[in-house]
């Protein structure tokens, strides 16, 4: 059974027929779609003509939407940045404990990263909402007098971010550490580094992989993140996925929805360029 | 898989900075189950409020129970689950199958088509299948939900099979097929039932993801065709009340149900682990 390389069986045909019909057609024939609509011209009734119009990639310039893409962007690198600065130290944390303890702790990693997304981000709802659990805390600790607004604003889909997405950043950071021999830190303090050398020189190094992928795995997804900006920004902190959104269920401009989108999918295919290109294809497999 | 990892920190290390380290990851921990938690809480709550504890109740599962739109919601989900999950894990196994044994011309192209369907941003795929569907005129409702579920989980249920497939003695299937087995019979009585545990976290796998995906169905779903997590999200357009709180406290110990029953088949959950990472 065990084919040649360029070997094509008729088992193999077999095999890879069912993924290749339905992730060619629903998968890359509706991104090939998208692409096509990206470059055509949206007519006043939702209509869309193809052609070759890159207009809707320039509309990204105007200031209106600029400032979005900005807001997209500026939100997405922060939450990646708190997403590192949190998920190191527990990553860390849980890769140097004894085997059996690991397994718990990450196990308790993977639980709330496994409830629903949309449950997550409207625990912040109900978190931040009006005079809810956070105002109150403010209060009692003396901080503020009355309640505040926390919900609706660029803060509020930021946290709401970095809880979803933590664990995205944990699991890679885990596992680039978890590797790690420990033997090579003791090296190096026998050889006399310090405790913080020797972490900046050998482990934080040796763990840039999953640094990398978490990274990726942060930043990409809250690029195009819709559901949190929705409930956690309202109308004042639209980010470019509630932009896709608009465009392609009220708006109706589906050829500037699509150019959105486009944005979005290339820069999954720039970030996993780079990811290639810094750590290598053997690991994309073992991510 | 060093011997010496677990071993006794080295001598004459500072205490504190373990101390800190601990101290923050319990933080890190506690600041990711309080929030679900408040949520669980709030849902036995005996007041219309979601701010103020007035005692314990249930009266807002009762209310869940008595409405139609949830159960039907509920049955959506069920109906939608349980056969994109079918789907996904018939093909996805024999992807994962076609893909451990092979090395064949365009490999690399199936392999990063299948992880690239994994990290696509949900919205991307969502307003996609929206033009795809539109363009084809298939009416948006059930089967679309379907069609779009199958291709978002088929990549998990083949990246958890490879898994468990990787690590499978193959000389075990040669000595099958030495003792006169055919190909079918050697899959059938031999192969099959060694990859079943990760056939069926996978499954459950693709279970959990259909049960609580949001973004992609809100695009392709229509009329009628309301799942539980659309339904939520709804409801929350409407205000925020303790009903929510119930609906998404049964989503969670479902969803946890599923998972930690996943896990099970796969000692420790590493496999699980894996799969998720590239979403």
């Amino acid at each position: 059974m065990r084919g040649r390389k360029g070997g094509w069986s008729l088992g193999l045909a077999g095999l890879l027929a069912p993924v290749t019909l339905w992730l060619g057609l629903f998968f890359l024939v509706p991104l090939l779609l998208i692409l096509a609509y990206s470059f055509g011209t949206s007519g006043p009734y939702g209509g869309i003509t193809l052609g070759f119009n890159p207009g809707n990639y320039l509309n990204v310039f105007d200031p209106l939407y600029l400032q979005i893409v900005g807001r997209t962007f500026v939100i997405a690198a922060i939450n990646t940045l708190i997403c590192l600065l949190l998920g190191y130290p527990l990553a860390y944390f849980i890769a140097f404990k004894g085997r059996r303890r690991r397994t718990m702790l990450i196990l308790m990693v993977m639980v709330p990263f496994w409830t629903s997304f949309l449950i997550r981000a409207y625990a912040w709802v109900v978190i931040l909402n009006g005079n809810g659990i956070a105002n109150k805390t403010l209060q009692f600790l003396g901080i503020t007098d009355g309640p505040i607004n926390l919900i609706f604003t660029p803060g509020a889909v930021t946290l709401g971010m970095a809880y979803a997405y933590l664990p995205f950043m944990i699991l890679p950071l885990y596992a680039a550490l978890e590797k790690f021999d420990v033997r090579l830190k003791e090296a190096a303090q026998d050889l006399g580094a310090s405790r913080w050398h020797t972490f900046w020189r050998v482990t934080f190094p040796l763990s840039m992989p999953g640094v990398i992928a978490g990274s990726i795995l942060v930043f990409i997804p809250s690029a195009g993140e819709f559901v949190i900006p929705d409930l956690l920004g309202g109308s004042r902190t639209v980010l470019m996925g509630n932009l896709v959104q608009q465009q392609f269920l009220q708006a109706r401009d589906w050829a500037f929805g699509s150019a959105l989108a486009m944005i979005l999918a290339a820069l999954l295919l720039v970030a996993i360029m780079f990811y290639v290109r810094k750590v290598g294809t053997e690991k994309l497999e073992g991510v | 898989m060093a011997a010496v990892r677990g071993g006794p920190v080295y001598k004459g290390m500072g205490k504190l900075p373990d101390r800190a380290l601990l101290v923050l990851s319990v933080f890190i921990y506690l600041f990711l189950y309080a929030p679900i938690a408040i949520v669980i809480f709030f849902s036995f709550n005996d007041a219309k409020s979601t701010q103020n504890w007035a005692g314990f109740s249930t009266r807002w599962y009762g209310e869940l129970i008595r409405d139609q739109t949830v159960l039907d919601a509920f049955y959506n989900s069920m109906i939608v689950g349980v056969t994109a999950t079918a789907i996904a894990t018939v093909i996805g196994t024999l992807t994962a199958l076609a893909l451990s044994r092979n090395d064949f011309r365009g490999k690399t192209f199936a392999d990063s088509a299948i992880y690239a369907a994994t990290v696509m941003p949900e919205i991307v795929v969502g307003v996609s299948l929206l033009v795809f569907f539109v363009a084809a005129q298939i009416g948006l409702g059930i089967t679309t939900i379907i069609i779009a579920h199958v291709a978002f989980t088929i990549s998990f249920v083949t990246i958890v099979v490879r898994a468990r497939l990787s690590g499978m003695d193959r000389s075990i299937e040669e000595a099958a097929q030495d003792l006169g087995a055919s190909p079918v019979q050697t899959f059938l009585r031999v192969t099959l039932p060694l990859i079943l545990p990760g056939v069926m976290a996978g499954a459950l796998l693709a279970f959990t993801l259909s049960f609580d995906d949001f973004v992609i169905t809100f695009f392709v779903s229509g009329v009628g065709s309301s799942t539980l997590p659309l339904k939520i999200y709804s409801m929350l357009k409407f205000g925020v009340t303790p009903v929510i709180n119930a609906l998404s406290t049964i989503v969670v110990f479902t969803t946890l149900v599923i998972i930690l029953g996943a896990g099970r088949f796969f000692a420790g959950g590493d496999d699980l682990k894996n799969a998720r990472k590239d979403s």
